[in-house]
């Protein structure tokens, strides 16, 4: 069991500090202790994309991601989004949605809404890699992130609507 | 067909029994309706509404979004009655303490139950209005208008004043007695319309605080500690030996224990998760289980208790049938599994309790509540914050009734998470079902006669907190219409002269845990009854498709069978007639089915590899008929949802279980349909504005299940008698 230690990291462009016990999953950290409200709990085991987070641009889970591994980096959470895309795109104004957001709710793409965490976390990561992705693109990225209303093709539209939305921006 | 329609209407009436019955209290609302042990008296128009000095109203209701929308859909009748617009309507959290008992959101009945509610009340609300408008305007109420809320005379705009105006903050106390007139729907602004969510913008940004969420002051996390995966119901949970010490180097950790309930709390999350998974506990586990292997052969050999329940003609006229078709098929027990395990948060205190939970049915949550912790259910509250889809009754009662109990024991408000494996190991499942149908027709490709026996166990009326905690024993729910075999979906959809139904109920307490899942049985009864409707087409070298048609007696039923037949683009020719060799074979079937309302139907394309045994749903097209659709954008999601479960259901999701527990413990041991396989879906609405509305929750999942086994057959030319349809079971049905 490791101590208690303190864990410095930056949040959705914020330092912050965390005491906890260095195993603990950021995942908790983030709930408990930051009160953040887009990762959240699933499955505990890494399996179904609930808890995602971007790790320096990268998506990880949080729930199986001790809080030691985190120090120095930067963490950004669907909180974090909209400051995220401003910053790529050089806008001058944090906009209040996502383009992936703003498609996600044009084709009413979102059931119970629980999954849309780890769908945005990692549909922004394959944006930023792949400004243009083919729906088979789309699906082999999300293919880790489970979502039990089975809202699938709506999101494949609303990724491939976001995509265009932003080329059209860049 | 009356004799039909009749047996349709008691099912409906049988499906509604859910409903727990409760004494009505007299209202005793203040104008801002403080909280008062409910529910609010049903039959008094401010239990349903209450309009604002500033022209808004907001409108009390008794179903729960579940992200079927109908938060939205249910403002859209009442707005569209009350002559409103959107932005002038809202509604209120779900609470024993504010809103109406409309029963428990299940059995699709938000809209079917909920909506002639709620649009009789705005209706009547409407009229005591225009009445006091016609008073304070000197002008009779045929002479008058409302647009947003606004009365005027007709022609004079200059006249006019608000409802705000008329009764703002102040009681209509006026009966409610359901007998003002209703809207013309020809005239209708707001239903019919897609109107977007309400929800869906807070969901997408994050700020949508879900049950998870939810915090109190000087609260613990709790975790129950449980063997990983339930054994036989009526076994429970059985300790043996517990180990406090194995903790003790967990700070703030705590061992609860009442009868064989076992948890932990601690003050941070981390800690009750790691404490609940270091304390040494020893279960008796009895290997009273039959195992997947040997599920079907107890069931069929238990005794069971039958039931006739459709008996008309004389199934002798099968010796004049020109083809039969007997057919033996196995659905499995299958899983809820909402995406968030389920989470509850309890504050308990020597005479009251306050719950926050997920429950589809909170005054039945706050019944079982009440009696655990031996408060009367007045002195309970609970309220409903949305977690994941759940799909039917998964753990949230079984969830609340932990957190209420941990919190009485530990004294602090507990918030208990259910894990992983508590979810998926602790479910009351969808029960497995065992069908035998034989059916034949004439050679004019007539359906001559139809005989179906049905097995399975009713659903579990018992939770596990309370069955581990007081020693109750585990005991099943009386019987209702959705646990047994369902008329509609077994030959219900065609006009048959002679059928006979029979229902075999297995007594339910050597099994799993049961209980209502998204479509409950249905999807098995019409894998296995539609299929052998197919065969007959097939064995009379017809179209699967025109066989149906020709047989049918009901518009609803051949409108969504052509509205599907239609998006699909299908083409009549006997199903099965070129076979191929390749390694990956495709082929197209079609199904009917619905659940107790509604009436679903659906063409499925597939490709299976013969090679590996793998299949892949291509396409489905899925029609559904519900009577008026008040929010087509709703139902289009509730047909996708439907469909790609239905899917996910047919290709992956069986519960595992050996004799002493369930082994299926996570996505990984009970998977699901993920984004790389997921069909392309043409969701179709057959829209009937003038008929009330039905459920649409559920009911066209049974016609995709149909639809995947019949175009299984198409592919290969073979059947499959049971699902899901694993490489490994492909493989052996292919030989």
């Amino acid at each position: 069991m490791a101590d208690s230690s303190n864990s410095k990291f930056s949040l959705n462009g914020s330092e912050v500090a965390v005491t906890a016990s260095a195993d603990t999953p950021l995942l908790y950290v983030l709930t408990d202790e930051l009160h953040l409200l887009g990762p959240r709990f699933g499955c505990g085991l890494a399996q179904c994309g609930s808890c995602s987070v971007l790790v320096d641009g990268v998506e990880v889970r949080s729930c199986v991601t001790p809080l030691s591994a985190i120090t120095g980096k930067t963490v950004t959470t669907l909180e974090g989004l909209p400051a995220l895309h401003a910053a790529s795109k050089g806008l001058a104004k944090v906009p209040e949605f996502t383009p992936l957001q703003q498609a996600l709710i044009d084709t009413q793409a979102i059931q119970c809404g629980y999954c849309t965490n780890g769908i945005q976390i990692k549909a922004t990561e394959l944006l930023a890699k792949n400004p243009s992705p083919s729906e088979q693109e789309i699906r082999t990225a999300m293919n880790g992130h489970l979502c039990r209303c089975g809202t699938y093709p709506k999101i494949i539209t609303a990724i491939e609507q976001a995509a265009r939305s932003m080329r059209g921006k860049a | 067909m009356n004799t039909f329609s009749r047996n349709r209407r008691s099912l409906l009436k049988a499906g509604g029994t859910l409903i727990i019955s409760f004494p009505f209290l007299p209202a005793a609302f203040a104008q801002a309706r403080n909280p008062v042990a409910g529910p609010p008296d049903a039959k008094q128009i401010d239990s349903w509404i209450a309009i604002h000095s500033d022209n808004t109203a907001t409108i009390y209701v008794g179903f729960v979004e579940l992200g079927q929308g109908c938060s939205t859909a249910l403002l859209q009748v009442a707005a569209e009655e009350l002559d409103l617009s959107m932005d002038q309507i809202k509604t209120v959290r779900h609470d024993t303490h504010i809103t109406p008992n409309q029963g428990g959101t299940y059995s699709s009945a938000a809209m079917h139950r909920g909506a002639p509610q709620v649009q009789r009340a705005a209706a009547e609300a409407r009229q005591a209005l225009l009445a006091l408008a016609s008073q304070r305007l000197q002008l009779p109420t045929d002479k008058l208008r409302v647009e947003s809320g606004i009365v005027s005379g007709r022609g004079d705009d200059n006249a006019s004043v608000s409802y705000g105006e008329l009764i703002g903050d102040q009681q209509f106390k006026l009966a409610f007695t359901g007998t003002a007139p209703l809207k013309d729907p020809s005239t209708y602004r707001l239903v019919s319309k897609p109107l977007p969510r309400t929800d869906i913008p807070l969901k997408a940004k994050g700020t949508y605080a879900f049950m998870q969420h939810q915090r109190l002051p000087g609260m613990l996390h709790g975790r129950i500690v449980r063997p990983r995966g339930q054994g036989a119901y009526k076994d429970g949970v059985q300790i043996v030996s517990v180990d406090n010490a194995s903790i003790t180097g967990i700070s703030g950790a705590k061992v609860l224990r009442q009868g064989n309930f076992l948890a932990v709390v601690a003050p941070r999350e981390w800690d009750a998760v790691r404490a609940a998974q270091l304390l040494q506990v020893q279960w008796q586990q009895p290997a009273n289980l039959p195992g997947n292997a040997g599920l079907f052969q107890k069931m069929e050999a238990s005794a069971p208790d039958d039931r006739i329940a459709r008996n008309e003609g004389d199934l002798a006229a099968i010796k004049s049938a020109a083809v039969t078709s007997d057919f033996t098929g196995y659905g499995p027990y299958q899983a809820h599994v909402p995406f968030a395990p389920n989470c509850a948060l309890a504050d308990v205190k020597r005479d009251s309790a306050l719950v926050l939970c997920s429950s589809q049915d909170i005054y039945n949550t706050r019944t079982n509540v009440s009696a655990l912790l031996g408060l009367k259910p007045e002195q309970v509250r609970v309220q409903y914050h949305d977690g994941a889809g759940t799909f039917g009754h998964s753990c949230w009662d079984d969830v609340a009734q932990a957190a209420a109990l941990m919190s009485q024991l530990a004294g602090a408000p507990v918030r208990v998470q259910f894990m992983r494996w508590d979810e998926h190991g602790w479910d009351t499942y969808g029960p497995a079902h065992l069908g035998k149908v034989n059916a034949s027709a004439t050679a004019d490709g007539k359906l001559l006669t139809y005989e179906y026996h049905g097995w399975q166990h009713h659903w579990s009326l018992i939770e596990s907190t309370e069955q581990s905690s007081k020693g109750t024993q585990a005991a099943e729910w009386p019987a209702m219409a959705a646990m047994q075999i369902n008329p509609l979906v077994l030959g219900g959809q065609y006009k048959i002269p002679n059928i006979k139904l029979v229902n075999h109920h297995v007594p339910g307490v050597d099994y799993l845990k049961g209980a209502w899942l998204r479509s409950p049985l249905d999807l098995a009864m019409a894998f296995i009854s539609e299929q052998a409707i197919d065969d007959l087409a097939f064995k009379l070298g017809r179209d699967a498709y025109e066989f149906r048609l020709q047989n049918m007696f009901d518009a609803h039923w051949s409108g969504v069978l052509q509205a599907a037949a239609k998006a699909a683009n299908w083409q009549a020719r006997p199903s099965a007639q070129k076979l191929s060799t390749a390694e990956v074979v495709t082929g197209r079937g079609i199904g009917l089915g619905t659940h107790l309302a509604s009436w679903g139907g659906a063409v499925a394309e597939i490709e299976v590899n013969r090679k590996t045994g793998v299949v892949r749903v291509l396409h489905i097209a899925g029609a559904i008929d519900a009577g008026r659709v008040v929010n087509p954008s709703n139902v289009e999601n509730q047909l996708i949802g439907q469909l790609t479960q239905a899917a996910s259901r047919m290709l992956h999701e069986e519960v595992t279980f050996n004799t002493t527990n369930v082994t299926s413990l996570d996505w990984s041991t009970y998977p699901i349909l993920r984004f790389s396989e997921a069909p392309r879906i043409t969701p179709v609405i057959v829209q009937r504005i003038l008929e009330e509305p039905l459920g649409a929750g559920e009911e066209v999942m049974a016609a995709a299940a149909a639809a995947i086994a019949n175009a299984f057959f198409d592919a290969t030319g073979k059947r499959m008698n049971r699902f899901p349809f694993t490489p490994e079971r492909v493989l052996a049905t292919l030989g």
